[in-house]
């Protein structure tokens, strides 16, 4: 049953920043509409204190639990701000459980781990539903399914006459069709029965086609009197069964890292973590692929599109995206390619670094979270930006998701983890050798047909990210759809300007001058807040802004977050004006 | 173990073992019996006339009206201590453990509220202990936004307490007469795994603290009676001000503990998220796992 589809709330049941309480096999759920009209279900349950989410504000974008504020995003369910500690980035994997979800029939569809698409019912792919009255039930959903077969009414034409004849025809284990016919009418309703508990159902019938207007009244009174006959019915059967046991639904664990309480802010580029070169091997002209193990024990877990930053010997630091399949946690395998014009970062990993020796890393962390819940993803790779997109093929290939890889490289010699690249097969392909005319045009070809819940990764050199993200714009796919990663900020940053910060939560007024970042001057006064990259590229050192108007010269931020100003990677990022107002 | 009529009780030594108060004895019509429920076991109480305290075990559906010292009964250890009547159904220590401050003659003292909650003794003592939901939970009174930060405090052991100091956080209205938020300065205290206390800044006088304490009085595993103490250096609110002040307060947790789930107090540390403002809840968890606490939490 955990395999299967279940409605578990009217769309209708979804107002504007409401939240609804649902429950789906003894698991309560959280259920709410984002502004943009996606639709969350989630474990009713917040991950700090579980308190019910179903109690919690429902901010458009967000939810945010009534207990201690804390606020998880809309679709990941990710959480992104914790009140007691507003200084600190949360960590990105708080993340709270939550179940694919769609709409379809004026209903919301989820489940536990369901597998497969959701269930179309020919009947009502042809005309349109109507919605009857949901009836929640006493009962079993085996004992509805069976009592359903006996339940009457009359077709839409021939109310109020009596006796009309009923056909059954079963959809699956919950969903049967019934078709009443009389003086060459009928009228089709498939009922749906949601199983909330072991004893407790809701009825949700689907009418197929909408009725008159002038008889709609009628006709939803004429069901509404026979659901309640059947539910009296199917109750009083219930209450001469023997009673079953309420269903528990297990809740998951927190992962072991978010259950100790962490020490301290997050300070600047902590690096908490001990690995052993375990490997190392030339995987492709001027790339390098280095294997990483734990030296004290289990590498944290990690999400594809996660990047580590590798402390180097010469006091570098550095993020490498990770190229590991779901669940490879011996180690961690980065692709490492040597800039011409290194600062010393891919140099010294080329050239110092060997088997065996110690390097400090950090834990994962994603900025480039990968969703799972489209229908197709299309990933774009350039280059050495294939690394985090291998992480997420390897994902998706696990989770039989449909998606392709293409992969921009200058010549075949120039094509990493080869290996990898087999396992995933025809899914994969290779774009070698192509001008920026070429490319450009041959991502005209792979971007061609913007789908429903259809998603864009691309990274790579920052002309064809640019390229990519217009490209994607020009066809239609809307700006959430298509989510990239830079790998380095080229443009040129203007840091000759001079203004006041003022901190909404440390209540200081700090002055910003000429040749110093936000981000200085705050590590200078002893705020401390996370970064990494410190180039505008990794959304680590992203603040809020209340007041004043940022001059983002990040690449991180899509145009329309830059647009909403509400936010501002403060390492390169500054203004014109007098004065910001930060939320820190 | 189970009573005659067949329900569980509690059988957790470290929870049976201990003093609970039941009643606030101003508020016990004297001469009448009283009956309620403590770790699933039906008691009942009496203050005779002449100011004797009384305490036995009840079958569930005893109807008994009049009781005196001599009457043939189940009888139960009791104490009074800061106004409260405590019983207990174990073996409990000498003595129910000590406010000092209770003792000072320019004080006042007295229950503010006793209430009904549907949720664990733990999750209610650990609500208490809570600074980072005060601008959330409640607003303009003990917190407000955007001063929500929860600076870095320390928790200890003291002879078998569990303490936790210097937690400061920002208050709106120090005072009814304070038109201006403080950073109010806390320390907590937890004596015995059902009760609670909390050492506040007072806005009366700068040198002493104001205390106030939750004893629990569990009922089941998964319901409580709360009683709210007070013991303030607040010569001039009128009984009832105070009161409603703290009513608003409680009634403003109760909601939110209702809907925490599950109700009992989940102690394997991966259960929930904790972050470095929940100190003193992880130390409490960690405290009832060390005593050997199985009753109203689940155990790791
Ligand atoms: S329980 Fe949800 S924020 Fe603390
Ligand atoms: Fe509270």
């Amino acid at each position: 049953m955990t395999e299967a589809w279940h409605p578990v709330a009217a769309s209708s049941d979804l107002p504007l920043r409401h939240t609804f309480h649902g429950q789906l096999l003894g698991r309560e759920l959280a259920i709410w509409r984002a502004d943009g009209g996606f639709v969350n279900v989630w474990e009713n349950r917040c991950l700090h204190r579980g308190v019910r989410l179903s109690i919690g504000l429902n901010d458009g974008r967000e939810l945010q639990c009534q207990y201690h504020g804390w606020r998880y995003a809309s679709r990941t369910a990710g959480c992104t701000y914790i009140p007691a500690h507003p200084a600190d980035a949360p960590a990105r994997t708080i993340c709270n459980r939550s179940f694919l979800a769609f709409e379809r029939y004026g209903l919301v569809w989820t489940g536990e781990s369901p597998a497969g698409e959701l269930p179309t019912v020919e009947v009502l792919e042809a005309a349109d539903p109507f919605g009857l009255r949901n009836l929640p039930v006493n009962a079993s959903a085996e004992l509805v399914i069976e009592m359903l077969h006996g339940h009457g009414f009359q077709p839409n034409a021939k109310l109020d006459n009596f006796g009309a004849e009923i056909a059954v025809q079963s959809y699956g284990e919950h969903c049967r069709v019934l078709s009443a016919m009389a003086g060459g009418s009928t009228t089709t309703v498939v009922f749906f029965v949601q199983p909330v508990d072991a004893s407790r159902s809701v009825i949700r019938p689907v009418m197929v086609g909408v009725p008159e207007p002038l008889v709609q009244t009628d006709v939803l009174r004429h069901h509404n009197a026979k659901l309640t006959e059947l539910r009296d019915r199917i109750e009083s059967e219930a209450a001469r069964l023997p009673a079953l046991q309420p269903l528990s639904a297990a809740i998951e664990q927190v992962p072991i890292h978010l259950s100790e309480v962490p020490i301290g802010a997050i300070g600047r580029r902590k690096a908490p973590l001990r690995v052993q070169v375990a490997r190392k091997w030339q995987t492709a002209t001027d790339i390098v692929a280095i294997e990483f193990e734990s030296i004290d024990g289990q590498l944290p877990t990690f999400q594809p599109g996660a990047h580590i930053d590798v402390h180097l010997p010469n006091g570098l630091v550095r993020q490498y995206s990770l190229t590991n399949g779901p669940g490879e946690l011996t180690h961690y395998r980065v692709g490492v390619k040597l800039e011409a014009e290194s600062r010393g970062g891919s140099a010294s990993l080329h050239e110092t670094v060997r088997e065996g020796d110690v390097v400090a890393i950090s834990e994962p962390r994603n900025n480039f979270p990968l969703r799972r819940d489209s229908l197709r993803t299309v990933l774009i790779a350039g280059g050495i930006g294939v690394t985090p997109l291998l992480a997420m093929a390897q994902a998706l290939h696990h989770n039989d998701l449909r998606y392709e890889l293409h992969y921009f490289a200058r010549a075949d010699d120039h094509v990493a983890f080869r290996t990898i690249l087999d396992e995933l097969g025809d899914s994969t392909q290779a774009h070698l050798g192509l001008s920026p005319g070429g490319t450009a045009a041959e991502l005209e070809r792979i971007l061609d047909q913007p789908g429903h819940a259809e998603h864009v990764y691309v990274c790579g050199p920052g002309p064809m990210l640019e390229a990519t993200r217009r490209i994607a714009a020009d066809r239609g796919w809307p700006d959430e759809a298509v989510h990239f990663e830079y790998f380095q900020n080229a443009t040129e940053i203007d840091d000759t300007t001079s203004f006041e910060i003022n901190l909404a939560r440390s209540a200081l007024t700090l002055r910003v001058g000429s040749g110093e970042t936000i981000l200085e001057v705050l590590h200078q006064h002893g705020v401390s807040l996370g970064s990494s990259c410190e180039q505008g590229a990794c959304g680590t050192c992203s603040v809020a802004v209340l007041d004043g108007e940022p001059l983002h010269q990040d690449v991180y931020l899509s145009e329309a977050e830059r647009e909403l100003g509400d936010q501002m990677m403060v390492c390169v990022s500054r203004t014109n004006g007098k004065s910001l107002t930060l939320d820190i | 173990m189970t009573t005659a009529t067949g329900h569980a009780v509690c059988t957790d030594p470290a929870i049976l073992n201990q003093w609970y108060a039941v009643a606030a004895i101003p508020e016990i019509s004297v001469a009448q019996v009283h009956r309620t429920r403590l770790l699933d076991s039906s008691v009942a109480y009496s203050v005779t006339a002449d100011g004797e305290c009384l305490a036995w075990r009840t079958a569930p559906n005893d109807a008994t009206v009049t009781v005196d010292a001599s009457s043939q009964l189940d009888w139960l250890p009791t104490r009074t201590a800061f106004g409260y009547l405590w019983m207990s159904v174990g073996e409990p220590p000498p003595d129910v453990f000590e406010v000092q401050e209770s003792a000072e003659p320019d004080r006042r003292t007295l229950n503010a509220a006793t209430i009904g909650i549907a949720v664990s003794a733990p999750r209610a003592i650990e609500n208490f202990l809570d600074m980072a939901h005060f601008p959330y939970v409640h607003p303009h009174m003990l917190g407000e936004e955007p001063h929500t930060e929860v600076a870095d405090y320390t928790t200890e052991l003291r002879n078998g307490e569990l303490w936790a100091v210097d937690c400061r956080f920002y208050q709106p209205k120090a005072a009814v007469s304070s038109t201006e938020g403080v950073m109010a300065e806390y320390l907590y205290r937890v004596p015995s795994p059902y009760c609670a206390m909390l050492y506040k800044s007072s806005p009366g006088d700068a040198e002493r603290m104001d205390v106030i304490g939750i004893f629990v009085h569990p009922i089941s595993e998964e319901f409580v009676r709360a009683n709210l103490f007070l013991c303030l250096l607040d010569d001039v609110s009128s009984d009832t001000t105070i009161r409603r002040f703290q009513q608003t307060i409680f009634s403003q947790d109760k909601p939110i503990l209702e809907n925490q789930y599950p109700k009992r107090l989940p102690l394997d540390p991966r259960a929930e998220t904790p972050i470095r403002a929940d100190k003193m809840a992880i130390a409490y968890r960690r405290w009832l796992t060390d005593l050997g606490v199985t009753y109203g939490v689940i155990p790791a």
